[in-house]
């Protein structure tokens, strides 16, 4: 199971960003889990100064846009 | 090269639509048809170009660069990369606080969340091409130096004990800069993303200004700018800045507002105060810096700025009158 975490204060781009990963998921038919980090202290604490970011398994792979679809895929796999 | 906007204007409007180069009508849709060719062709250059160079700008490699250097050549170092670092206005609430982690002054990390709305590529290249050279130079020297100025303010003034406690207790992780694709089709591919964004993100913003400067332009006679907002109305300056600040735009999409002005012939001074106004201080982005900081640090940024604006076109209108 994946798990993901997409970090950023709640701006369009990191709604966008979560509902992407979800979509990809489900049309790909991978089990994940989704969560939005909102909180300063713990994006922060990910390293991550331009949101919105994705962590995967506890490991920030994106930064700074809303990544494309076939990246996304790619982490799905 | 770009003149080609303009006879495609031509063309569009006063052959195959028919209408008379002098009506109303005829001149708002000319100014409409070319600016809005123009600006989009310019902003979808412009931000794919920026977005193949974009990993070497990064905001989390700014913060690496400013940090440890001495004060005057940070906050000039951090004005310029605000100008040419891209970020999304969300970000500007973790960059704030990963700026300071990193142990950069309030007012250097200040400088460089002034200006980055303010001055940008994207608005510099249209405000070239659309306005000259001059006009764009002077828009930028003056955005920087609000920026400068507002730094070394609250960098006298200590207001350090303004920002929210919480902030200076955050601990940053190692700065994570995410995975980049370096081969060509993995640029191309990250700016044609970029292109995307930021269009989706702006384009109503340019549609709106394009469709405000077109009226202006066609309908609204030259006599009563003159009147209420030309060189010899001392108050003009003070209310083009009360105006600009509910309204928020975009700084590409108050460049054809800006436009229309400048050609009924307000003074560039009054023109420059009313689109920093516009750009430089909004209600989103008010609330999300309210996340850091408290609101009396607001209302003295909100304040300085208005009186900055102010300030710019005055000494504008002095020196170009």
């Amino acid at each position: 199971m994946k798990s993901f975490k997409v970090l950023g204060p709640g701006c369009k781009n990191c709604l966008t960003t979560a509902q992407l990963i979800e979509a990809r998921a489900e049309k790909l038919g991978v089990e994940i889990t989704l969560e939005k980090i909102t909180d300063m202290a713990t994006i922060l604490g990910f390293g991550v100064m331009s949101t919105p970011g994705v962590v995967l398994n506890g490991k920030v792979i994106h930064v700074g846009s809303v990544p494309g679809a076939s990246h996304v895929d790619q982490w799905l796999r | 090269m770009l003149e080609i906007f303009g006879t495609f204007a031509d063309r569009l409007v006063y052959a195959w639509m028919g209408l008379a180069p002098d009506s109303r009508l005829g001149q708002s849709m000319h100014f409409f048809v070319e600016d809005t060719t123009k600006i989009f062709f310019l902003l979808v250059s412009v931000v794919f170009i920026m977005g193949l160079f974009r990993t070497w700008l990064a905001p989390e490699k700014v913060r690496g660069y400013i940090a440890g250097k001495s004060h005057g050549a940070g906050y000039l170092l951090a004005v310029t990369l605000g100008a040419v670092t891209p970020f999304c206005s969300c970000s500007s609430v973790p960059l704030f606080i990963g700026f300071l982690e990193g142990g950069i002054p309030l007012g250097v990390t200040m400088a460089f969340l002034i200006t980055s709305p303010l001055v940008n590529e994207v608005a510099v290249v249209i405000l070239t091409s659309i306005m000259g050279w001059k006009m764009a130079t002077v828009y930028v020297v003056t955005g920087m130096g609000v920026g400068i100025l507002g730094g070394l303010l609250i960098d006298r003034l200590h207001l350090e004990r303004w920002v929210e406690g919480y902030v200076w207790s955050i601990r940053m992780g190692a700065v994570a800069m995410g995975e980049v694709d370096g081969s060509l089709t993995g640029r191309i591919r990250y700016a044609w993303g970029e292109v995307e964004t930021i269009v989706r993100r702006i384009w109503v913003y340019v549609l709106v200004g394009i469709g405000l400067g077109s009226a202006l332009h066609g309908y609204v006679p030259r006599e009563i700018f003159l009147e209420y907002a030309g060189a010899d109305n001392p108050l003009a300056v003070p209310a083009a800045v009360l105006m600009g600040l509910p309204l928020y735009s975009n700084a590409t999409g108050i460049i054809p507002v800006a436009e229309a002005l400048l050609d009924k012939g307000v003074p560039i001074g009054t023109v420059i105060a009313f689109m920093m106004s516009v750009v430089g201080i909004s209600v989103p982005e008010f609330v999300m810096l309210r996340k850091v900081l408290k609101p009396r640090m607001l209302v003295f940024f909100g304040l300085f700025l208005a009186i900055a604006f102010i300030g710019v076109g005055y000494l504008l209108n002095g020196i170009f009158a």
